[in-house]
């Protein structure tokens, strides 16, 4: 390997562990234990991180500007609680499956539709999916719930041996712990495929991209796809973990909600969608708490200080550091 | 019409957008292993000839025909497959990556790895491998681990060689590939271009007339969306008409 080019050595392993990549998961078990009573918060942080993280695949890589990625978590969320409360399906791994086949359906019949488009349309066209959506679940109050959505849902044993935990959420942060490390390894062996690179070649360039025979747009409905399947498996935990559905799960709200973890995390780097969700959730607890009436005031200034201090976000601001790290590693080799 | 079809030809291609014609009965023809020019004043259709060689643009009438089979409808993507590549006037490259990763998007698609979803892009060997060849070749070594934002222009116009090298085209179209760099810098370009590979054929489009007549054995002049002129560039140089369009002081300086 000695005779390689430096950078094509450096190609070559860019997708190799590295050893901090450890952190994120020895703080959310260090958590469980340290935070026995906060587990329900923590269960809410893993499930927007996985939603988080689905968004980046979309948003961060491929550069699919979207504002209704919460069509898909809602999809997901609607489809275990109404297969629970109407067909008696209550098996969490299975109901699972059925939510992100659900969100991948939809992802995919939709973006071969949206992803013709781009811009100003793309993003009017995500939203309306959206509000779409929305609607049906408002009105369809038979099977939905309408308003009030499907509360006091009841689900079996996780793999038939640990029943969810209604006071204090300890096997739901584990198991959505467990979802989420099974779908990051997914979303991370993705963006470091040849795939990955060609939908960061998209993002960059899609004029040289069809340049270089790149069938673009199949690139971008595949991506759209497992992106909204991934979205919908973080609906299905919501609903599984709370064990209650409503029309909060696809509004607007949630859909900025996301898109503003995975800017003040980072994104288009994986684990911004981990330190965006945890910095985000924590700050809009505490403020909260403090300010009931006024908490979004602060997040409001949060926003504007990343907008105009920290365009790539927390993990942004680490980035030099790390750089000159590296650099003084490489000074002695 | 003796011996095999040319590498790329165009029959009475037309291209109107309203009533604006941009290409008039276009018939040409570009030769195994050519080295052609196409020159023409500003807005003569240079570009948009390239786009409907490509198939950005769809002609209003004519065809374009690849080695004699007819690739007229097929779409861009597609010809990219059947070996024609192109640069572009300015520069699309992507900005935010490496040198080497620009060239090695370029590379995975042309060897049917770009949609491979679990293999690490690090673990094509023969993608590296080639797109390290072409890096070197084009002597973008030093810069390969370099953010191609960072780089002087110059520099950039290679990388853009490079992918369209990346791509092992038979017909590579240079749409102004020394536009816009500094004149000190412009001996990398046409060094780049004089070690090209002898049996791609190369049609370049360029204002730059030292690097046509250096460059060209075949010169099509286009004026107005139509052929003007076409021959060896002693018999453009010589013919008046030509002078009197366009080339006028260009040669007599």
């Amino acid at each position: 390997m000695s005779g390689m080019l430096p950078a094509a050595r450096e190609f070559a392993r860019r997708h190799r562990l590295r050893a901090w990549e450890a952190l994120p998961w020895l703080a959310a078990l260090a958590a469980f234990f340290a935070f026995p009573n906060h587990l329900s918060f923590g269960t809410q942080v893993l499930i927007t991180v996985l939603f988080a993280l689905s968004l980046d695949l979309v948003l961060g890589y491929a550069g699919i500007v979207t504002l209704g990625h919460a069509a898909f978590f809602g999809a997901g969320a609607y489809t275990v609680g109404m297969l629970a409360a109407h067909a008696g399906w209550n098996e969490p791994l299975s109901g699972l499956v059925a939510a992100a086949a659900v969100a991948a359906a939809i992802g995919f019949l939709s973006g071969l539709v949206l992803l013709r488009t781009h811009g100003l349309t793309l993003l009017m066209l995500t939203l309306c999916t959206m509000a779409l959506l929305e609607q049906a679940a408002n009105m369809g109050a038979a099977w939905t719930g309408g308003f009030d959505g499907i509360p006091g849902l009841n689900f079996r044993r996780i793999l038939g041996l640990f029943e969810f935990d209604v006071l204090y959420f300890r096997s739901q942060y584990l198991y959505v712990l467990a979802v989420l490390f099974v779908c990051f390894v997914l979303v991370r062996t993705l963006v470091y495929s040849a795939f990955g690179q060609s939908l960061t070649g998209v993002r960059e360039n899609v004029l040289r991209m069809h340049a270089v025979g790149a069938p673009v747009r199949s690139r971008l409905v595949i991506a759209y796809t497992i992106s909204a399947a991934l979205a919908g498996l973080a609906g299905g935990l919501f609903t599984q973990a709370t064990g209650y559905v409503n029309l909060a799960v696809l509004g607007l709200d949630r859909a900025a909600g996301v898109m503003i973890v995975l800017i003040l995390g980072g994104y288009g780097r994986l684990y911004g969608a981990f330190v965006g969700a945890v910095v985000y959730l924590m700050l809009e607890h505490q403020l909260a708490k403090a300010y009931p009436t006024a908490w979004q005031l602060g997040v409001g200034v949060l926003l504007v200080l990343v907008a105009l201090y920290a365009r790539n976000g927390i993990l942004g601001l680490v980035e030099p550091l790390r750089r000159r790290l590296a650099a003084l590693r490489g000074i002695p080799a | 019409m003796s011996g095999a079809a040319p590498m790329l030809e165009t029959r009475g291609l037309c291209k109107s957008f309203g009533a604006l014609e941009v290409a008039r009965d276009i018939h040409f023809r570009l030769e195994r292993g050519a080295r052609h020019a196409l020159i023409g004043p500003n807005g003569a259709g240079k570009t948009t000839f390239v786009n409907l060689l490509t198939g950005v643009l769809a002609p209003s009438r004519g065809q374009v025909l690849l080695e004699g089979e007819d690739v007229t409808r097929l779409a861009q993507a597609k010809r990219v497959k059947r070996g024609i590549a192109r640069t572009f006037q300015i520069s699309q490259l992507f900005r935010g990556l490496t040198v080497f990763e620009n060239v090695c998007i370029a590379v995975a698609e042309r060897m049917g790895a770009g949609g491979a979803m679990l293999r690490p892009a690090g673990a094509h060997e023969a993608v590296i491998a080639e797109t390290t060849r072409l890096v070197e070749m084009l002597r973008l070594a030093e810069d390969a681990g370099r953010r191609v934002a960072e780089l002087p222009y110059g520099r950039q116009r290679l990388v853009e060689i490079a992918i369209a090298l990346g791509l092992a085209p038979r017909v590579l179209l240079l749409d102004e590939p020394a536009a816009g760099i500094p004149s000190a810098e412009s001996h990398i370009i046409l060094d780049a271009i004089a070690s090209l590979p002898e049996d791609i054929a190369v049609l370049i489009i360029e204002h730059d007339m030292d690097l046509v007549f250096r460059f060209a054995r075949r010169i099509t002049v286009l004026v107005s969306g139509a052929v003007f002129a076409e021959g060896t560039p002693a018999e453009i140089a010589a013919n008046r008409d030509v002078r009197a369009v366009y080339l006028g002081s260009a040669l007599d300086g």
